[in-house]
């Protein structure tokens, strides 16, 4: 039966992580914590190794060397740790050939949610696509897939939400509902992880910044610290 | 959430989603068809070399038309990458792996099941009197070629040349399966039709070795 993850915080730590692919070295010898609460924007060019370490926090890559931690769930199973996370990737997790409402809800079922309809119906509302409830997810737009993935990802009220390039494919005004939607899931208490290589509204509540360049940690505004140095060094989108 | 509900919950997804599209029961209907029929035209059997020949064509369509159905049971979830949001939904690896397995029994059988009569008629063989027996024998291999072939599905699914990786992982490993399959449904069509039970149970301890070892290795299956 759900309980709401949001108020149980959850948040990551990176012991010395490494991760190779073949001869590609993606992440090296990283070490990062991220407190429950904390809304950290993961800055770097391409190859970085933002995907991968958001992968790793998803469990969804295995570190090659080191360890990912989850602190508040320490002796927890994975599936409960996993009820916890939440995440928008590079692709949409999304079935084209369902309809927007039959994504939300298989997973709100495999999430085993309460009252699933009635999340859906509201998760379809606050990514402002009720109308297409019924439509296939291959008849949608890029930005209007890119909403329905990451009203997929909260559809669960995640504590910890991994967004790897979230604002890619939303326009202008879809970037100023991502912004809205991550303030208000920060305020409830939620810990974000957020990848970007561009400046936009989304990273307007960010608490701290963190720089990877060649898979290696180049610099963190620390908790607490001021991340508006980092992130004033991220080109403008557009 | 108990592995039974999660399993329902997938099986429910891929059995709408084929209802919807109908691509693999088509296509390997079509498939099979094709085989029965190329090989009915090629032979020409009489009534005696039907009885000799037909089990192991029909294994043989019933084999190469699951090839072709379970390659893309996980194939289609690299589309959008869905098998990662599978793989971080709060469910135990054996749920996703055995909801593709029940998906792809329940099509397999279908397609045979359509097929059955057909092959009948072609090969001029009787197959009413020993119906119940006949479906036994297609249900123990059916379910061997498709727990395995799901298993080496998901194997092949991160693989470049998934298309031709299947069938060379999964024939040699089914050829047990196949020749026991074709010794029970053999001994079926005979003048005096019997369940071989020598084969039978093979053909259950072949099922039950594969599945439990689908068990033991689903996380690494499943997981990166």
């Amino acid at each position: 039966m759900e309980s709401d993850p949001t108020t149980q915080r959850l948040g990551v730590a990176f012991h010395n992580v490494g991760k190779r692919y073949g001869s590609l070295v993606a992440l090296r010898d990283v070490t990062l914590a991220i407190g429950a609460g904390e809304f950290v924007a993961l800055l770097g060019p391409n190859g970085a190794g933002k995907s991968t370490l958001l992968k790793m926090a998803a469990l969804l890559v295995q570190p090659g060397s080191g360890k990912v931690e989850f602190p508040e769930r320490a002796r927890a199973a994975r599936e409960a740790i996993k009820r916890g996370i939440g995440m928008v990737a590079h692709s949409t997790m999304l079935y084209d050939e369902m309809s927007a409402a039959e994504n939300l809800l298989f997973f709100a079922r495999l999430y085993d949610l309460d009252r699933p309809e009635q999340r859906v119906a509201a998760a379809l509302e606050a990514c402002g696509l009720p109308d297409r409830a019924g439509d296939l997810v291959r008849t949608f737009s890029r930005g209007m897939r890119q909403r329905l993935a990451i009203a997929r990802a909260l559809i669960h009220s995640p504590a910890l939400l991994l967004l790897d390039e979230p604002a890619a494919g939303l326009d202008r005004q879809g970037i100023a509902w991502l912004a809205e939607t991550l303030a208000e899931r920060h305020r409830r208490g939620c810990t974000i992880l957020m990848s970007t290589h561009s400046r936009n509204d989304s990273i307007g509540c960010v608490t701290r910044a963190v720089l990877l360049s060649g898979g290696r940690l180049q610099a963190d505004s620390g908790t607490g610290g001021d991340p508006r140095q980092l992130l004033a060094a991220v080109p403008v989108e557009g | 959430m108990g592995t039974g509900r999660a399993v329902a919950i997938l099986l429910g997804k891929e059995l709408r989603g084929e209802l919807r599209s109908r691509e693999l029961l088509n296509t390997t209907l079509i498939f099979a068809l094709i085989v029965v029929v190329i090989f009915s035209f090629a032979f020409d059997p009489t009534a005696a070399e039907a009885r000799r020949f037909a089990p192991g064509l029909l294994w043989i369509a019933f084999l190469f038309a699951g090839t072709l159905m379970l390659n893309p049971s996980f194939a289609r979830e690299q589309a959008n990458d869905t098998l990662q949001a599978l793989r971080m939904a709060p469910i135990s690896p054996f749920a996703l792996l055995l909801g593709k397995i029940l998906a792809n029994f329940v099509f397999l059988l279908t397609a045979e099941l359509v097929l059955l009569p057909v092959f009948a008629v072609l090969y001029n063989v009787t197959i009413l009197p020993v119906i119940g027996r006949l479906l036994l024998v297609i249900v123990l291999g059916t379910f061997g070629v498709v727990v395995t072939g799901t298993v080496f599905a998901a194997l092949a699914s991160q693989a470049r040349m998934r298309e031709l990786l299947l069938p060379l992982l999964l024939l040699p490993v089914l050829a047990p399966l196949l020749i026991a399959s074709v010794e029970a449904t053999a001994a079926l069509l005979n003048d005096e039709p019997a369940l071989d039970p020598t084969w039978t149970v093979f053909l259950v301890a072949f099922d039950v070795v594969f599945f439990t070892a689908s068990w033991l290795l689903c996380e690494h299956l499943i997981e990166e």
